[in-house]
């Protein structure tokens, strides 16, 4: 084990700690101003579309291989599937489809 | 098998680790491939494993192990590894939102959990999200990136390719399941969806993938709430009912 991976390691652990914890620490829920609230309250939502897009048609060289999979995860999650359903299923299903591509 | 010693932890924490399974699967398959390919960049077991131990950040590790193939400086590769997580500071302040007050060592405690995953799951709840609950989908989550750090480091080779890119699809299928039931009750969030994908799609052409992230979803996020206002919640407004300790 070298000193100078373990010292990158460390670096790295400290600046993605940081960001995580200021907010949890030092931000209090009641006080921020309505506005900047609502704004906050949409942020899951609106994250979801930038981790899912354009990431998920990217995972192979060949679009339609992600969009089968964006397409059948929304299907079986519109189907009432829960999140285990939805994973596998999706995941089975690429895997019969993988020949095509 | 549970481990609840204290009354916070219990049985939240049970449903935090029942809701976290799906990304311990999900990290199975991206795990796995980052301690491989750690293998093949020269790391040690030791080193591989630590790396995933301390940091715990999926895109940020695989770039570190680009920048150190490439023979990148160290000052260098902890600044990009900065810029690629910094959205997490705007993540954990939409979480703190709706997170249940308490004590700010148990929340700098779960804050080092809190990944794209772990947020997407525990900020998509309805209600007041409990501490315990937190902790739950962050401990399972977490352990599945170590253990699995080191599975692939030792096997990792062993996985045929195909499989491999079939199995890197079930972190998009966990974000599309949580964000499908919300789409069918609301407008608002199909629209804040779509700007931010179209908006990301645009940026992540010619910006680090961290930087588009935030920018796509701080954009979509404000032009939403500056036109259309959050209303108070008719009943059950978790404001109101926010716990406090």
């Amino acid at each position: 084990m070298s000193l100078h991976i373990m010292l990158i390691i460390v670096g790295m652990a400290v600046v993605t700690y940081i960001p995580r914890m200021l907010p949890f620490v030092f931000l209090k829920a009641d006080i921020v101003p309505p506005r900047i609230e609502g704004i906050l309250k949409n942020v899951p939502h609106a994250a979801l579309g930038a981790l899912i897009f354009p990431g998920a048609l990217l995972i192979h060289d060949n679009v339609l291989f992600g969009l089968s999979g964006i397409v059948a995860a929304f299907t079986i999650s519109f189907l009432g599937g829960n999140l285990i359903t939805v994973v596998l299923g999706s995941i089975i299903l690429l895997t019969i489809l993988m020949p095509l591509f | 098998m549970k481990t609840a010693e204290t009354p916070f932890l219990g049985s939240n924490f049970s449903l935090g680790l029942r809701d976290g399974l799906p990304i311990a699967l999900g990290y199975i398959p991206a795990a796995i491939t980052f301690g491989f390919i750690a293998q093949t960049t020269g790391l040690t077991p030791v080193e591989s494993v630590m790396m995933s131990l301390l940091v715990f950040a999926g895109a940020a590790q695989f770039m570190a192990l680009s920048l150190l193939a490439a023979g990148t400086g160290s000052l260098e590769i902890i600044f990009t590894t900065f810029i690629v997580n910094i959205r997490h500071l705007l993540m954990s302040a939409s979480l703190n939102e709706n997170a249940m007050d308490d004590n700010p060592w148990k929340k700098a405690g779960y804050a080092f959990g809190i990944t794209d995953e772990v947020f997407a799951v525990t900020a998509t709840k309805e209600d007041s999200v409990h501490t315990g609950y937190i902790y739950g989908v962050f401990i399972i989550s977490y352990a599945s990136w170590v253990v699995q750090t080191g599975v692939g480091y030792a096997v990792g080779g062993l996985l045929p390719a195909t499989i491999q890119q079939s199995l890197m699809f079930a972190l998009y299928a966990l974000f599309i399941a949580l964000l499908a039931p919300a789409l069918k009750r609301q407008r608002k969030v199909l629209v804040l969806a779509a700007a931010s994908a179209v908006l990301n799609s645009l940026f992540s052409l010619f910006l680090d993938t961290g930087w588009a992230i935030i920018l796509s979803t701080t954009i979509a996020a404000t032009v939403v709430e500056w036109i259309a206002p959050a209303q108070k919640r008719p009943s059950g407004g978790t404001s109101t009912q926010r716990r406090s300790t």
